[in-house]
């Protein structure tokens, strides 16, 4: 019996040490961007962003000059440290553990003394922010010390963009499927099983496939850079799957209710917006969930559609460009792509158990 | 008297005629269309409009939720209108109409028209038969592709699946399973784009002597290394710090497809399986992995089909250089850079005949479903 309970608490920790391991792999990279995005451009450049947290550096705790007679060519003997020019230059690490080194050359040169000791307050800031979001400038040291002012970058308006392009393309979709889930699973016409069987094909399909064909179609209908040319499209890419989740749902749904509202006299019109759509908000909701991040963070979409029209950019047209032009800027960057994910990731936890029941209904997306 | 008998006819034989297949047709075709121009109209205007960004926000979110809605409305209401009996046959096509109409605008029509284009030289002018196909399957960059896009299909979806695997089957049995499961799956609500820059991050490389802020060459160097250039040299090993990327961010999909499977197996089983002294190994091997092994090849198509297709990634990280490319950034390259346009169709009916048979049992599976 003992024995068990201790094989049960090795177990446990092997389980759970595993378990944390992971996760600690898992958010290390988001961790790292959300640490840097509040460090300023000079510290993100010169030390990692672990540094914050209390680590033990060397720090210079007193300066002296070149002792009276020192011959830089031999063996010298300086603050308690043994060495020639070369090692003092490097730094020598006394038994006290100090570190004793040379500044500069062997005719004008001060000692420098360091101690290990314990760095607590990192430096933070939220200019970064400031000048990824609104655009102010930013003073940078170039090579030949001058400093050079810089323009930071308008995300503000790309975030409206991403917001303006990604509730219509959520809403536009699930309102369509609706009454077409509405309709296959409740009413009877011509060419159901045809037009069904064309959805559930159609669930696969790969949208590059369509990128070429629409683009045309927009260029003739001069509908490129605008709103409604990528709701379109995000409507058109996402409907399969609407279609096909709300169908297995609102089949789902007893069909008593639907003959009683029938003998009260409502028309399918007024069943679907009376009885069946507040019956299917869990599915509504999983499937907007599913939507939103897709098209939030949809890439390959908007470059093509509105790709050539600044200020229709969304969010992740301008980190993408950000990294194709300041790739090093990284206080930019990860600033930039921190409030990128702000609000998908709001969305996820607040509504987290809809999307994952979204995801459990079945998700092969084209 | 003659009068009124004409215009009786004539009202019954609109309303036959609506409600006619073609009627159907029409009224099918006729709503999306009214609604696309109205929007189309009002979205020229916008867009050349000089509003502040705000306002247009506004309106265009208001004016186009809004005016799907209206157009439903309004046709309904016309609908209802006729005798009932062309009600109950023009209904279920305003309900279905819209839909169909756009998945065949947008998905449908287009694979013919794509596979069209394929047969045609770059301008899309003339037909060259099957040049464009073997093209596609003699171009260096594109075999490198191919060949890539394998490697993430092989190394990226089966270690999605695997540590998904792991990490539902360890949470199911830890005290934090809620927050362990939180953090993993925390990946899937980020952009690839953002994903990109998280990891190009890790991977910043510095010159010798500097400090290395990115983590992996800090840890690399610490370790007595020279600092490397992950993502661009020692092709093609460096499409697995890309691939990387991709089972960081799938993981968290196959994990909570995969622990909702494991919480359905009966504990019974288990239990049982216990009593005779299997090891929690045996169990695992010879009970779980049977019982949800379903599960297990649908969350490994839908992320195999994920990966065919996979573009993002690659195209912020390394924009294709140093041997990246994949099959959809060679799309995207041959039909927007190279303004190759048949070229880039061959490619698309390529990654489309891959997801076939996908297709295919999706619609045995449909088939033998009775309740269609």
């Amino acid at each position: 019996m003992k024995s068990s309970k201790r094989e049960n608490l090795i177990r446990d920790i092997i389980i759970n040490g595993t378990l944390l391991l992971l996760v600690l792999l898992w958010t290390i990279p988001t961790l790292g961007i959300f640490i840097s995005s509040f460090r300023t451009r000079f510290n993100i450049q010169t030390s990692g962003w672990w540094t914050v947290f209390p680590h033990k550096e060397w720090q210079l705790v007193e300066e002296l000059d070149i002792p009276e007679g020192t011959d830089p060519d031999g063996v010298m003997n300086i603050a308690g440290a043994t060495g020639t020019f070369d090692e003092f230059r490097e730094g020598i690490i006394t038994e006290d553990g100090r570190q004793v080194i040379w500044s500069g050359n062997k005719a004008l040169g001060t000692i420098r003394i360091k101690e290990k000791r314990w760095d607590f307050l990192p430096e933070l800031t939220l200019n970064n922010y400031g000048q990824v979001l609104a655009g102010k400038t930013y003073e940078i040291q170039t090579a030949d010390g001058d400093t050079m002012t810089v323009q930071g970058d308008n995300f503000l308006g790309a975030f409206l963009n991403s917001l303006t392009v990604s509730i219509p393309a959520t809403i536009i979709p699930i309102l369509i499927a609706a009454f077409a889930a509405y309709g296959f699973a409740w009413m009877n016409f011509p060419g159901r099983k045809l037009f069904f069987i064309t959805v559930v094909a159609l669930l696969v399909v790969p949208l590059q496939i369509a990128l070429v064909p629409i683009l045309r179609d927009y260029v003739k209908l001069d509908l490129n850079g605008t709103f409604l040319a990528i709701w379109l499209a995000h409507t058109g890419f996402g409907l399969p799957l609407a279609t096909y989740l709300l169908f297995n749902y609102i089949k789902g749904l007893p069909r008593d209710i639907l003959e009683s509202a029938f003998i009260d006299g409502a028309s399918h019109f007024t069943i679907f917006l009376r009885l069946i759509l507040p019956l299917s908000v869990p599915a509504l909701a999983s499937f907007a969930i599913f939507q939103f991040l897709w098209v939030w963070n949809d890439y390959l979409v908007a470059l093509v559609f509105i790709g050539a029209k600044p200020d229709v950019q969304v969010m992740t047209m301008r980190i993408a460009a950000l990294v194709g032009s300041r790739g090093s800027d990284w206080h930019l960057l990860t600033a930039g792509a921190f409030i990128s994910m702000i609000l998908p990731l709001i969305v996820f936890f607040s509504l987290q158990r809809y999307f994952v029941r979204g995801l459990l209904a079945g998700s092969v997306k084209g | 008297m003659d009068g009124q008998k004409t215009r009786t006819f004539s009202l019954t034989s609109i309303a036959e005629w609506f409600g006619s297949t073609l009627g159907q047709i029409i009224v099918a075709i006729v709503v999306p269309v009214v609604t696309f121009i109205v929007m189309w109209r009002g979205f020229i205007f916008l867009r050349d409009g000089d509003a502040p960004k705000l306002i247009i926000a506004l309106v265009a979110i208001i004016w186009g939720v809004g005016g799907v809605a209206l157009i439903y409305f309004v046709t309904n209401w016309l609908i209802e209108r006729l005798p009932p009996r062309w009600t109950e046959r023009l209904q279920p096509f305003l309900f279905v109409g819209p839909a169909m109409a756009i998945l065949f605008w947008y998905l449908a029509i287009p694979t013919i028209r794509t596979f069209i284009l394929s047969l045609k030289d770059r301008t899309g002018q003339e037909f060259v038969g099957l040049q464009n196909y073997a093209a596609v399957f003699t171009d260096r960059l594109m075999t490198i592709a191919f060949r890539n896009n394998l490697l993430w299909i092989v190394v990226g979806a089966s270690l999605s699946v695997v540590f998904g695997l792991l990490v539902a089957i360890l949470a199911d049995r830890s005290r934090f399973e809620n927050f362990a499961k939180s953090m993993i799956f925390l990946p899937m609500a980020i952009s690839m784009v953002g994903a990109g820059v998280i990891w190009n991050f890790i991977y910043e490389v510095k010159e010798a002597g500097a400090a290395q802020i990115g983590l992996l060459n800090a840890i690399w160097v610490a370790l007595g290394n020279e600092p490397q250039a992950w993502t661009a040299f020692n092709q093609p090993w460096n499409n697995l710090f890309l691939i990387v990327i991709l089972i960081w961010m799938q993981t968290g999909f196959a994990m909570v497809i995969f622990s909702a499977a494991i919480k359905g197996i009966p504990n019974e089983l288990i239990e049982a399986a216990r009593v005779d002294g299997a090891t929690e190994v045996q169990i695992f091997f010879r009970i779980m992995i049977p019982y949800i092994m379903g599960t297990i090849i649908t969350v490994s198509t839908t992320i195999v089909i994920f990966t065919l297709k996979i573009f993002d990634i690659v195209w912020v990280m390394t924009g294709g250089q140093f041997g990246t490319h994949v099959i959809a950034t060679q799309f995207y390259r041959q039909a927007f850079t190279n303004q190759n346009k048949g070229y880039a169709a061959a490619v698309a009916i390529i990654l489309v005949l891959a997801v076939v048979p996908v297709m295919i049992y999706n619609l045995r599976q449909f088939a033998e479903e009775e309740a269609f």
